[in-house]
């Protein structure tokens, strides 16, 4: 559990340091949780040195592979020192770095939890669990340098680095999840021995490359490179943290994970060491050229972690260890030597070389620490920098290259190398040498001596390990190697002095090349100046940022145009296609084998109306009034058809519906315009026809094609329960009311919420009728005709004298509480059509949302008593009583359902007719207020406007 | 007869995808019902055309239409009025909210005052 | 003994939708109370439910006590279990954010969202294909409702298309549904399946055409390319908590396709056999490359999500379209997550826009909102799950699924599409947030506190930030129970892609019998 603990400590712990106002509490409190994470990770020190490995392991999704799994091999074990040793140091020098009006318990929130997340990555012993820390550390640095949002550059930055890091994980994600595939596990003690059946996977290579992808992405490896440098917008002590000493080396740390098992092929060798190479030439190159020393620096780690790609790559056991040590050196002297840039930065209020000079004077301790920084980027003999880069040498040296490798490699690595000593002279001499500055924003002087330490202890470790390596590094190198190299550890010899060899005069051509490359630089600046502007990544990305984000819009203005027509016509035409598609490959017969039944000249009369009434509503269509009339004789039509075919219940439901539809689109006519406008052009109109025509086509041919096949249906099962089980004659109605009660419900819950709609869209809502038809003359005054009204009064009580009729003879004959529902709402509405709301309302003086309301409650109740003889819901029951005059008849608790059915259509009806028919405030006042009105309609339009 | 009944659910539906595909509200309403009619008599083809067999359970009848698709069409007729007269009022308040007809909102004339 | 629990997520909001109606002229704080306490006890019941049916068998509960096939009959499986429970989740917080405020735009708010929830909850438990359609009706009907609440231009005129879509699909629905009863003589789901395995060769061609012609109404419902384009205005411009609950409509509609041609087109179909196992990924795979378009062209957090939306559902038919049980359950774990989650940034969104007077949701810089450090947090949580960065979620689902789906031949497609779709979404919104949070107007640097904001936005209190801090919250839940869900995902799977197991619960196992034989034999 120790093992888990590190990692989570600083992870489950980030949020403490926010608790605090005070600043000092902020970074103690910090320091307090990474101390104790460095201290269980020492008490693993003897395990890990006696060559063992701890292990912690919990299942967490078996299903994913994924487990809960820490190990702590030697080289973890290096890695987890780096990042917890250099974190206590960064959260000291923060303490003073950080400006008093910048948030810094969100800092030190921000950096414990990179902290975290990278001990899990050194640490996870589950790929997966790997990946989660990996992506962890990218947003942790997309935070961390963002930290100045108020800062263009910082925004751009931080947003690279996440896009950047972010992309190579899902890449690295990929790769993880086909070498688990492959492997059969994620565990990495099992990925990491499968190394054979690795290699020989057809998939290897994807594998391979998916990987590295995302290892060079983090390592800021070509072409990857450019987002580090413009990481260096976060402050300081987060360059130095993550951007030099540890994230960035999360890449790396990876590639040195997975040589084991995806290293020592051609494919590995070449890729690695050429990326490596070009890395390390290039970024030494454009180090060369900063002026920014925070840049300088940026560019030097990034060569630097190509030099440590390039040994990987190479992969022979001494190269690997070499890396190995080189990741421990570089982390010592660029994390200091950041930190010391931090420092200048502070006191001075500038990091440009070009007007930094002199500075010895008034900060010799500085220049002093600064002098032991750039000697061990330099890899000047006697500073910790030098035995990692003589190994490196030697290895470009190696008999094992073949071919032009053999001489590309030393040749590329003294280059980098002569770079590296210019730019480091530079940095130094260019900064504290020559004459002091003037017009420096800031006065120079040392800083405190808290932000002194850190890099002091950095400085110190660089010259003691540069002078004793056995003895300080022999043994943490020793392990982190080891682990790694497994059996095949090398026999080296960690020494300032190994004799007069190659590699020493490789050393020596690149410290003198680099003096007088330093002295030359002004020719070097003059060739620079115009390939620079070739040179940085930033701009090519942004634009590829720019240019997705412009073709998504341009996609989405195409497709997504905003028009009803043409999602019409896709969905249309998507459906005929699909419809038809089927038939493409299939030979048997279209049509079935039931014959078909003469027509008689009646039927073959509606059809004829039925026809033409359907392409009149069409011709007919921009004279609206004329379309109603055309479209009612279709309704009309088809209703004959339901009686035709013996379908009494259907004709009287059609026919009423039909009339309170005519009536709706009537009382909406009144206040929308009575014609329509020419719009369409010809060649939309033919579109249309064509595909009306197809579709029409294609649905009869589908009718077609049903009516001439048999098929055999559960019909018969309604048929003869409808009377014993169902207690009702009339087949048709037991179904809506018993067989498929719950259809039904759902069919008056629909009706209900039509109503409700109709009623919240119309809230509020007035529209005055235009005072004259589309050809100028006045509506008639009299809106009401008398005669009208006179009949339509005493009409009241007989129909709903009829409808009641109609509703008891529902369950046995044609009828129910539907139609007669709908008789009733028609009558009613009737009322109002011929009276005016005006003279109706209060002699009509009934809520009805409540009748709904009740008619739903009925339904549903009636349903819920089956419950109670602990019957499914719905169950139905009935019973004839036997009355005096009346004689036999029958109780249903359908009936019940029914009367609930008639409510809520009465109800709902009643609401939308009646609401729709108060929108023409003219109609329901008198004309006098139509000043008033037009007040009204004025605001509203000026609302309209400022939508 | 089926020819002839199939031929007019084929001319309503034409009828029906014309006007829906029309640029104002009120004939893509037309267009709707003129669909839903069709739709309807179509469920009700699927029980097949059959001549004086309603469904009333008597004596003296021994068969019967299939009664199942008259009381899926007596569902749908209902359906189909209230999504009607649902879209009749949202046609009023989108002419009242974007001042004109047009299904998009277009303005082809600045609102009359 | 019946167990009546299953009818209750339908019947209860019934119940008190009805109340509420009832109580319309009542001042809306009775209404909101009547809502919420509904919600709170569906919340419960589907929780049992979703406890019972992750052990125990497929559920049936008989409306009106008739047999079946002839009466209709609620089948309640694991899947179906789940779908409940994550819309009653999902419904009970975007109402509660709803109460804050929206409801009081329009009329009968809490009514119809309890219709809403009744249609949702009765598309996800019946097992009768007319009465699917009845649902559908019930759901798009309220749903029209809440898309309009509110009114204004944009919002008329996006949800006039979106009801015009549908009513147009409603019609298309039941030219399906006559098909298949003109040929098969039977509505039950279980039922068709049966009758399609026997079904004669010549009635193929007409089978088929059914089949494909119901696809293209639920994809309209799940907005699959090309029927998705009235989505994003339909949800971008509608308010806040509708847009949120919303996310479960669309998954709906892949509830559906999954159910039918899981069932009455699977592989043992005879001539309805896997009818869409060619036509899903290609078409999805096409939705989820359409989504990221708009996720990286838009330039509004609100619009950004709406996009997400058709992302996740093209990630998801995707993931269905290889029909195989693993890939189905990988589909079952990713899809709690992105329903609750793109909701969650729905709210999100709206939470920053009403602190950016000016800006609104949109990218462009503006004053900052009035409490940047808790409402960045929930954008970052929000963010970091959408786009499948660990430790939320989305990573997770993201590598079940590609993970289930590597050995079906278009896993290259997949894995290409949605590590391509995660790192454009990863794009947009990290630009969206530093445009937000760190990109502010000149003159105000990062510590402008609100009182020196010129005109006073609201500041939230616990009850604002609930719903939505709720909704994010489950994130790292479905992260720590991971174990359980999966185990639970692969059960359900086992359900949904073998029709055997429905068959024997809804019609018993003599009926399955015949499927049985033409299956070889499970």
């Amino acid at each position: 559990m120790t093992l888990a603990l590190i990692p989570l400590l600083p992870l489950v712990g980030a949020f403490i340091p926010c608790l605090f106002r005070n600043r000092n509490l902020n970074a103690a409190s910090a320091g307090v949780i990474a101390g104790f994470s460095l201290v269980l990770l020492l008490l693993q020190t003897p395990a890990v040195f006696t060559g063992d490995m701890p292990l912690y392991s919990r299942d967490w999704i078996p299903a994913l592979g994924l487990t809960f799994a820490f190990r702590v091999s030697g080289f973890g074990f290096l890695f987890a020192l780096l990042v917890l040793g250099i974190g206590l140091l960064i959260v000291l020098y923060a303490r003073y770095y950080i400006a008093r009006e910048d948030p810094m318990g969100r800092f030190y929130t921000y950096l414990l939890f990179f902290m975290g997340s990278m001990l899990g990555i050194v640490l996870s012993e589950n790929l997966l669990l790997l990946m989660v820390f990996w992506e962890l550390t990218s947003i942790s640095s997309f935070l961390l340098i963002g930290f100045w949002r108020h800062r263009a550059d910082a925004r751009q930055g931080a947003f690279m680095a996440l896009v950047i890091t972010g992309g190579g994980g899902f890449a690295m994600l990929a790769g993880f999840l086909l070498l688990g595939h492959i492997t059969g596990s994620f565990e990495l003690t099992a990925v990491l021995a499968a190394k054979e059946a690795v290699h020989a996977h057809p998939l290897y290579p994807v594998t391979l490359i998916l990987i590295l992808v995302g290892a060079f992405t983090k390592s800021a490896q070509f072409p990857f490179q450019f987002w580090l440098p413009h990481a260096m917008a976060a402050p300081t002590p987060v360059s130095a943290f993550l951007h030099s000493a540890t994230m960035v080396k999360a890449g790396v740390f990876l590639l040195a994970l997975m040589v084991p098992v995806l290293g020592g092929s051609a494919l590995w060798f070449s890729i690695v060491t050429t990326t490596g190479l070009i890395t390390l030439a290039f970024a030494a190159y454009m180090a060369m050229f900063k002026d920014d020393l925070k840049g300088l620096l940026a560019y030097s780690t990034v060569s630097h972690l190509g030099l440590i790609t390039l040994l990987l790559g190479l992969g022979t056991p001494l190269a690997v260890f070499a890396a190995v040590f080189h990741i421990f050196n570089h982390a010592a002297f660029k994390a200091g030597l950041f930190m010391l840039a931090g420092i200048i930065d502070h006191e001075t209020g500038t990091r440009d070389i070009q007007r930094l000079s002199g500075l010895k004077k008034a900060m010799p301790v500085t220049a002093v620490l600064t002098l032991i920084g750039c000697g061990a980027m330099a890899g000047v003999p006697l500073f910790n920098g030098f035995l990692s880069k003589e190994m490196f040498l030697a290895e470009t040296l190696a008999p094992g290259l073949t071919g032009a490798w053999s001489w590309i490699l030393p040749v590329g690595a003294v280059l980098a190398a002569v770079f590296a000593v210019a730019y480091s002279i530079r940095m130094l001499l260019g900064v504290f040498w020559g004459k002091p500055a003037e017009d420096l924003p800031g006065s120079p002087h040392e800083p405190p001596l808290g932000m002194t330490l850190s890099p002091a202890f950095l400085m110190a470790v660089c010259v003691l390990v540069g002078i004793f390596p056995a003895f300080f590094a022999g043994p943490l190198i020793n392990a982190g190697a080891g682990a790694i190299l497994g059996p095949d550890m090398p026999a080296y010899h960690l020494a300032v002095w190994h004799g007069f060899n190659m590699a020493l005069v490789l050393s020596i051509i690149a410290l003198a090349g680099g003096v007088v490359f330093y002295r030359q630089r002004h020719r070097l600046f003059d060739i620079h100046v115009w390939c620079s502007q070739y040179l940085d990544g930033k701009t090519l990305f942004e634009s590829l940022v720019s240019r997705l984000m412009q073709a998504g819009d341009r996609a989405v203005r195409l497709l997504q145009n905003g028009s009803l027509q043409r999602y019409l016509f896709l969905l249309i035409s998507a459906t005929l296609l699909l419809g038809v598609l089927p038939f493409a490959g299939s030979r048997s017969p279209f049509l079935g084998p039931v014959a078909v039944t003469p027509l008689d000249p009646v039927t073959l009369v509606m059809g004829l109306i039925l026809i033409i009434g359907a392409v009149a509503t069409v011709r007919t269509h921009r004279n609206r009034i004329l379309s109603i009339i055309m479209l009612s004789t279709v309704g009309l039509v088809v209703s004959l058809a339901f009686t035709r075919f013996s379908a009494p219940d259907l004709a009287l439901t059609q026919i009423s519906v039909e009339v309170v539809t005519i009536i709706l689109l009537m009382m909406a006519l009144h206040l929308l315009p009575t014609t329509t406008p020419e719009e369409s052009s010809k060649a939309r109109k033919r579109r249309d026809s064509i595909l009306a025509v197809l579709a029409g086509g294609g649905a009869a041919a589908l009718a077609m094609a049903i009516l001439t096949r048999p098929y055999d249906t559960i019909s018969d099962f309604f048929l003869a329960e409808s009377v014993p089980g169902g207690g009702g004659t009339n087949v048709v109605n037991v179904i809506l009311v018993d067989f498929r009660g719950f259809d039904t419900l759902g069919e008056i819950t629909v009706l209900a919420i039509a109503g409700l709609i109709i009623y919240a869209l119309l809230h509020k809502f007035e529209r005055k009728a235009p005072e004259t038809d589309d050809l100028g003359l006045a509506w008639t005054r009299d809106r009401f005709p008398l005669i009208l009204a006179y009949i339509t009064r005493p009409l009241l009580p007989l129909a709903l004298l009829f409808s009641a009729y109609i509703f008891l003879r529902g369950h046995s004959d044609p009828g129910g509480g539907f139609i007669a529902g709908l008789i009733t709402a028609t009558v009613l509405t009737l009322q109002y059509i011929a009276s005016g709301i005006v003279w109706t309302r209060p002699r009509l003086n009934f809520d009805n949302h409540i009748i709904m309301a009740l008619g739903l409650i009925l339904a549903l109740g009636t349903g819920l008593t089956s419950w109670a003889l602990n019957y499914p819901f719905l169950t139905s029951t009935y019973e004839y009583v036997t009355l005096p005059l009346i004689g036999k008849f029958e109780i249903a608790s359908a009936m019940a359902f029914d009367l609930g059915v008639f409510l809520v259509v009465v109800g709902s009806v009643m609401l939308m007719l009646v609401k729709l028919g108060s929108i023409n405030s003219a109609d329901a006042r008198t004309v006098s207020l139509s000043a008033h009105l037009d007040e009204t309609r004025g605001n509203e339009t000026m609302e309209k406007e400022s939508h | 007869m089926e020819w002839l009944v199939s031929a007019c659910f084929g001319v309503m539906i034409a009828c029906g995808v014309y006007l829906v595909l029309r640029a104002r509200t009120f004939p893509v309403i037309l267009g709707l019902t003129l669909i839903s009619y069709a739709i309807n008599l179509f469920l009700f083809l699927t029980g097949r055309l059959h001549t004086n067999l309603p469904d009333i359970i008597s004596e003296n009848q021994t068969r019967y239409a299939d009664p199942l698709p008259q009381a899926l069409v007596l569902t749908a007729i209902v359906i189909g009025f209230a999504m009607i007269a649902f879209v009749v009022v949202l046609s009023l308040r989108a002419l009242g909210e974007l001042e004109t007809d047009h299904v998009d909102g277009k303005q082809e004339k600045p609102p009359h005052d | 003994m019946i167990n009546h629990l299953i009818v209750g997520p339908l019947l209860l909001p019934l119940l008190m939708g009805t109340l509420i109606v009832l109580n319309a002229n009542h001042p809306v704080a009775r209404h909101r109370i009547l809502g919420l306490s509904s919600c709170l006890a569906i919340l419960v019941m589907t929780g049992i439910l979703l406890f019972q049916s992750a052990g125990g068998p497929i559920q049936t509960y008989a409306i009106g006590d008739w047999p079946t096939p002839f009466g209709i009959v609620m089948v309640l499986d694991r899947l179906s279990a789940m779908m409940l429970f994550i819309t009653a989740l999902l419904a009970f917080l975007c109402l509660a954010y709803a109460a804050r405020g929206t409801d009081r735009q329009g009329k009968n708010f809490h009514a119809l969202f309890q219709f809403q929830l009744m249609g949702i909850n009765g598309a996800f438990l019946t097992g009768d294909l007319f009465n699917l359609f009845v649902f559908f009706e019930i759901m798009l009907l309220s749903s029209y409702g809440l898309v309009l609440h509110g009114g204004g231009g944009r919002r008329t005129r996006a949800g006039m298309h979106y009801v015009i879509l549908n009513l147009v699909g409603s019609s298309i629905f039941l030219l399906g549904v006559g098909i298949l009863y003109g040929l098969l003589g039977t509505l039950n789901m279980a039922d068709l399946a049966v009758r399609m395995s026997q079904a004669p060769a010549e009635n193929a061609a007409l089978l088929q055409a059914a089949g494909l012609i119901l696809f293209a109404v639920f994809a309209l419902k799940a907005a699959l390319l090309p029927l998705c384009f009235w989505l994003p205005d339909a949800y971008g411009f509608t308010s806040a908590p509708v847009a949120a609950l919303f996310a479960v409509m669309t998954k709906v509609g892949v509830y559906v396709i999954l159910r039918v041609y899981c069932l009455i087109f699977s592989d043992f179909a005879g001539v309805g056999a896997g009818l869409l196992n060619t036509w899903l990924l290609p078409a999805a795979l096409i939705t989820l490359a359409a989504g990221a378009a708009g996720v990286a062209g838009s330039r509004d957090l609100g619009r950004i999500t709406a996009w997400l939306v058709i992302v996740s559902v093209g990630t998801l038919l995707a993931v269905i379209g290889t029909f195989q049980r693993e890939a189905i359950a990988a589909a079952i774990v990713y899809l709690p997550h992105t329903t609750l989650m793109t909701a969650g940034m729905f709210l999100v969104a709206d939470l920053i826009q009403r602190q950016r007077p000016d800006a609104g949701s949109g990218l462009v810089p503006d004053r900052p909102v009035g409490q940047p450090t808790l409402l960045g947090l929930l954008f970052l949580t929000a963010a970091v799950a959408i786009a499948g960065l660990p430790p939320l979620s989305g990573f997770f689902a993201k590598v079940m699924m590609l993970m289930m789906v590597k050995d079906s031949a278009g896993a290259p497609w997949i894995w290409g599409m949605v590590l391509g779709g995660g790192l454009i979404t990863l794009t947009a919104l990290g630009r969206a947030g530093s445009v937000i949070f760190w990109k502010l107007l000149p003159g105000n640097g990062p510590k402008t506190t609100p009182e020196k904001v010129r005109d006073p936005v609201p500041v939230y209190g616990l009850a604002d930030l609930f719903p939505a801090a709720a909704l994010l919250a489950i994130s790292p839940l479905l992260v720590l129970f991971g174990s359980m869900i999966t185990e639970f995902a692969f059960a359900a799977a086992d359900h949904v892609i073998n029709p055997v197991h429905y068959i024997e619960a809804v019609l018993g196992p003599d009926r399955s019998l015949p499927l049985l034989l033409s299956s070889g034999g499970e």
